[in-house]
């Protein structure tokens, strides 16, 4: 069971892989994202991205500055507009 | 006839402009391939874009639509959004861009609207400023960071979306090179503001939720979008400028090479009959002995 994310920014395709869950930092509240999650879209807050690899796995984060989430058929995409590293 | 010296000395010239060409060449070359990798890396961010665009215009029409989306309900004030570059050594690619731009407002004068310019780049300001000086709205300079990236168009598309609420005018366009290789650059013409309802399907009938509102995220949506569609043309620009550049520079190498071949053999020439003169002297001379 993946979720297939999707992390993509003007300047590149950041990440494209199969994850466990993903917490993004909604403007409405953060909210996790795991396979078969309901087609749904968000803007996002300035904050980070919370990426599990694997069930009970340690979080990476990833900071992410403005834009939006959409979670498909095909996983979740998170379009921002820039990330900090 | 020129003389010996003056042929030596017009070659040794001609060889240091084919230096300088032929390194620009080379330079280009190298740019041109990090230019087009970096246009397309920007490619997946438009195309997902695009297609959360189209999904959500098709909701969201109708009286609530935003005004990015409806526009101001007026086609009179056309804005002429021109990117060019800020460098030259690229043959013609700034003068078709200028040449497009000058076709468009024509044509949209000849139609008795009110046009104006926005230009970005430094090559486009002398020759429209030539025909249309008083039709300027504003310059943008990118000339000094070395490559613009996203931070640029943000800021092009902030001051846009500016003018635009303020109701300087009604409807922009967008005129920039599209890069198809190193040989083609056209330049071409799309709306920008306000942003084309985008075709094709709705993505499915899902029902799909959204945080806050389909509104709310449209809103949001839209000056991203504009933003998206400037930081390409500023790429694509980019890849332009440099595949020109180096198309125009071989041309360069190549006819200052023809041209030393040439000033060569009538160096040659002219030295072999400085020594059959020299020749025919010393012989007159030693005849008469």
């Amino acid at each position: 069971m993946a979720l297939h994310f999707e992390l993509v920014t003007p300047a590149r395709l950041v990440r494209s892989e199969d994850v466990h869950m993903v917490v993004v930092p909604g403007t409405e509240g953060e909210f996790g994202v795991l396979e078969g999650h309901a087609p749904f879209m968000s803007t996002i807050r300035d904050g980070a991205v919370q990426v599990y690899a694997k069930e009970g796995a340690e979080p990476e984060l990833i900071e992410v500055r403005g834009g939006f989430a959409e979670v498909g058929e095909n996983g979740l995409t998170v379009l921002a507009e820039k990330i900090e590293e | 006839m020129a003389s010996l010296k003056e042929l030596k000395d017009r070659i040794g010239s001609v060889k240091s402009t084919q230096k300088i060409t032929k390194a620009k060449q080379m330079v280009a070359a190298a740019k041109l391939r990090r230019a087009q990798s970096a246009a397309e890396a920007a490619r997946p961010y438009a195309e997902r874009l695009s297609t959360v665009m189209a999904s959500l215009a098709t909701k969201v029409s109708g009286d609530s639509a935003p005004k990015l989306l409806a526009g101001t309900g007026s086609n009179q004030r056309h804005l002429l959004v021109v990117v060019n570059t800020d460098k030259g050594l690229c043959g013609g690619l700034n003068s078709n861009i200028v040449k497009e731009a000058k076709l468009q407002a024509k044509k949209l004068i000849a139609e008795g609207k009110d046009v104006q310019f926005y230009l970005v780049g430094k090559k486009g300001r002398a020759p429209i400023k030539r025909d249309y000086a008083n039709k300027i709205a504003k310059h943008f300079d990118t000339s000094n960071v070395k490559t613009p990236g996203f931070e640029e168009a943000d800021a092009v598309a902030d001051e846009l979306i500016a003018m635009f609420e303020e109701g300087v005018f009604d409807v922009a366009h967008l005129v920039a090179p599209t890069f198809q290789s190193a040989l083609v650059q056209n330049p071409t013409t799309s709306q920008l503001i306000p942003v084309p309802s985008p075709e094709g399907s709705a993505g499915g009938d899902a029902v799909v939720e959204y945080e806050p509102g389909e509104e709310e995220i449209l809103e949001e949506l839209l000056p991203r979008y504009v933003k998206t569609q400037i930081f390409g043309a500023l790429l694509e620009r980019e890849a332009s400028e440099q595949g020109a550049s180096m198309t125009a520079m071989d041309n360069a190498t190549r006819n200052a090479g023809d041209l030393i071949n040439k000033l060569t053999i009538q160096y040659n020439r002219s030295r072999q009959a400085a020594i059959t003169t020299e020749l025919i002297e010393i012989i007159a001379g030693a005849e008469a002995l």
